[in-house]
């Protein structure tokens, strides 16, 4: 599988990575390795072989709707860069 | 151009949960700004999602009661998305194999008749916080209770003709998810919100028109607004030649128009993928047999029993059926009079009128189903006629007591004594000498009008209490006794 930079690009992108630009060449090249490895660990024959514990038949537990968490705004807000009144204060998100 | 309208409606539904989809959190309405996000709402590092069984009892319930296929496996997966509401970066949802599946309902129109449109899906998804952008210095202000709350987005099928349509395809659904109780249904505090795809074709085309999406829509009133206005909006566009462009708008209220969301935004990407957090929910088909057998009974059923057993027309059943609590209201009062069609009519007039008046809500009602059932019953057994009756019940809305009191207490039964009623009769026509030749020089068909003239005499009088049916007989009697003895 190949993947080409302006993919890469893309991706980190809506990521929200930042790439610089002469890094982007490298970038693209060690993800290319990586899916180079997932072709070729997908191209092995499996056939026969036992899988090993996994847990593709587990099914999700639900829990009861029940309030089991108590207010601990203080403690969260202590660790906050900016909080009023109670908010998160963050970099306004519109112009 | 005559232009055919396409909708297609997202209902995103606030589930009546006490606690949120994925954390132990509260979801009450209206606490202090973030006393309800605790560690797993806030996307603390190494904190993980366990799945509400409430939730989805009720995304189930839902597919039932629209008589869907239901997902007995369906899976989470993460949209992902940057915004400061959403401190995961994602937002878990369900992308391929959602809980309920394909299903209808069918919508009653203001005319009367009825279409159904059918249901593509209905999936599981947590709500995002709320972003206030009023003054906090140039920055945001977060409030993480809303995130993390259960959402049951709801995608209709792109069967909606009309801005009407809309409407009342979200009035059947309104009513239908408050009878199943899955949803308070309160619109105010956003527990109903929707976004409307729209788009424009010429009639008879069968190609859709490229659609532009209106974000969050919370009350009926603006999703017919936003309609009609996006309608003109995009008719315009296509009448001077242009092309509309696929994108998110905004509805505004206070300018009622829509306008273009995000400018800059590149095109919504959101790599869906399985949440790795969430094994898939293996649904059992007993517990879903369960839930079948434990649905009430559901609005378009109860319209139907209105109608066939109580005789109401498909107007009436459709407001009475309407909400769970008025159609418990109104049998109360049936089961209290015995008169389906009687009852029907005060509940609709005299009762949803003083609680308009009033911007009353069904259970701030003074008077109660049983009471109102008393006071019909006096006008059945004809101690009261019905204009009386409406008297008695301002009064007993003012608080004044049960019907029978304030009949008594005012003095207000109805006179039913032949002999009072017969010296009644006697004065207004002896003293009417004009109108009785008048009547009797009329030809059969305009005497029932003029006889009207000595009812109403007769009604004042006795200060409305006259027995109306006896009056006529009387008056009849009276009148035919003054014409035999004028030809004699």
């Amino acid at each position: 599988m190949t993947v080409k930079q302006d993919e890469i690009e893309k991706i980190a992108e809506l990521a929200r990575v930042r790439i610089a630009p002469e890094e982007a060449a490298e970038v693209t090249a060690r993800i290319a390795n990586i899916l180079t490895l997932v072709d070729q660990l997908q191209a092995v024959d499996t056939d026969g072989v036992e899988p090993m514990a996994n847990p593709l038949d587990a099914v999700q537990r639900l829990r009861a709707d029940t309030v089991t968490e108590i207010n601990q705004r203080e403690a969260f807000q202590a660790i906050a860069p900016a909080v009023e009144n109670g908010l998160y204060l963050v970099p306004k998100v519109i112009e | 151009m005559n232009w055919e309208v396409v909708i297609g409606l997202e209902v995103h539904l606030q589930l009546a949960t006490r606690s949120k989809i994925f954390s132990g959190a509260a979801t009450e309405f209206g606490a202090q700004p973030n006393t309800q996000a605790c560690a797993v709402d806030l996307a603390m590092p190494g904190m993980l999602p366990v799945l509400n069984e409430q939730a989805v009892r009720y995304a189930v319930m839902f597919g039932l009661g629209i008589g869907a296929d239901i997902g007995l496996r369906s899976v989470f997966d993460r949209k992902n998305y940057f915004y400061p509401d959403l401190p995961k970066g994602y937002q878990i949802s369900q992308f391929q194999a959602p809980v309920v599946g394909r299903g209808e309902f069918e919508i009653q129109l203001e005319d009367g008749s009825t279409r159904s449109i059918g249901i593509t899906r209905a999936h599981l998804e947590e709500d995002a916080g709320k972003s206030l952008h009023e003054d906090f210095h140039g920055m945001t202000g977060i409030d993480l209770n809303r995130a993390g709350t259960p959402l049951l987005e709801i995608v209709s099928e792109p069967d909606l003709r009309s801005a009407e349509e809309a409407v009342a395809y979200l009035k059947t659904l309104h009513s239908l998810v408050t009878y199943l109780g899955i949803s308070d249904g309160n619109m105010a505090e956003g527990s109903m919100r929707c976004d409307i795809n729209l788009s424009l074709r010429p009639r008879g085309s069968s190609t859709l028109g490229t659609r532009a999406e209106i974000k969050n829509v919370n009350s009926f009133r603006f999703v017919e607004k936003a309609i009609r206005h996006e309608i003109e909006r995009q008719a315009d566009i296509l009448e001077a030649g242009g092309q509309v462009v696929q994108e998110t708008r905004l509805y505004d209220a206070d300018r009622d128009e829509t306008r273009s969301m995000r400018s800059k935004e590149v095109a919504n990407d959101y790599r869906y993928f399985p949440e790795p957090d969430l094994l898939p929910v293996v649904i059992d088909e007993a517990w879903v047999e369960s839930l079948r057998a434990s649905l009430p009974e559901l609005p378009a059923a109860k319209r139907q029993r209105f109608i066939s057993d109580y005789g109401l027309s498909t107007y009436d059943a459709g407001v009475l059926a309407a909400s769970r609590p008025l159609a418990d209201y109104y049998e109360t009062v049936v089961e209290g009079c015995g008169d389906a069609k009687i009852a029907a009519n005060w509940v609709q007039v005299e009762l949803l009128g003083q609680l308009n008046r009033g911007e009353l809500e069904l259970h701030q009602s003074p008077v109660a189903a049983t009471a109102l059932a008393g006071l019909i019953r006096r006008i059945l057994d004809h101690s009261i006629s019905g204009k009386i009756a409406k008297q008695v019940f301002e009064a007993m809305w003012a608080g004044e007591g049960d019907a029978d009191t304030i009949i008594a207490a005012r003095g207000l039964r109805q006179v039913s004594d032949s002999g009072a009623l017969a010296a009644l009769v006697d004065e207004v026509v002896s003293g009417n000498p004009a109108q009785v030749a008048q009547y009797l020089a009329a030809d059969e068909g305009k005497r029932k009008k003029l006889a009207g003239f000595f009812v109403g005499q007769i009604m004042k009088l006795s200060k409305g209490q006259a027995n109306p049916q006896m009056v006529n007989e009387l008056l009849n009697q009276k009148l035919a006794a003054a014409g035999s003895d004028g030809e004699s």
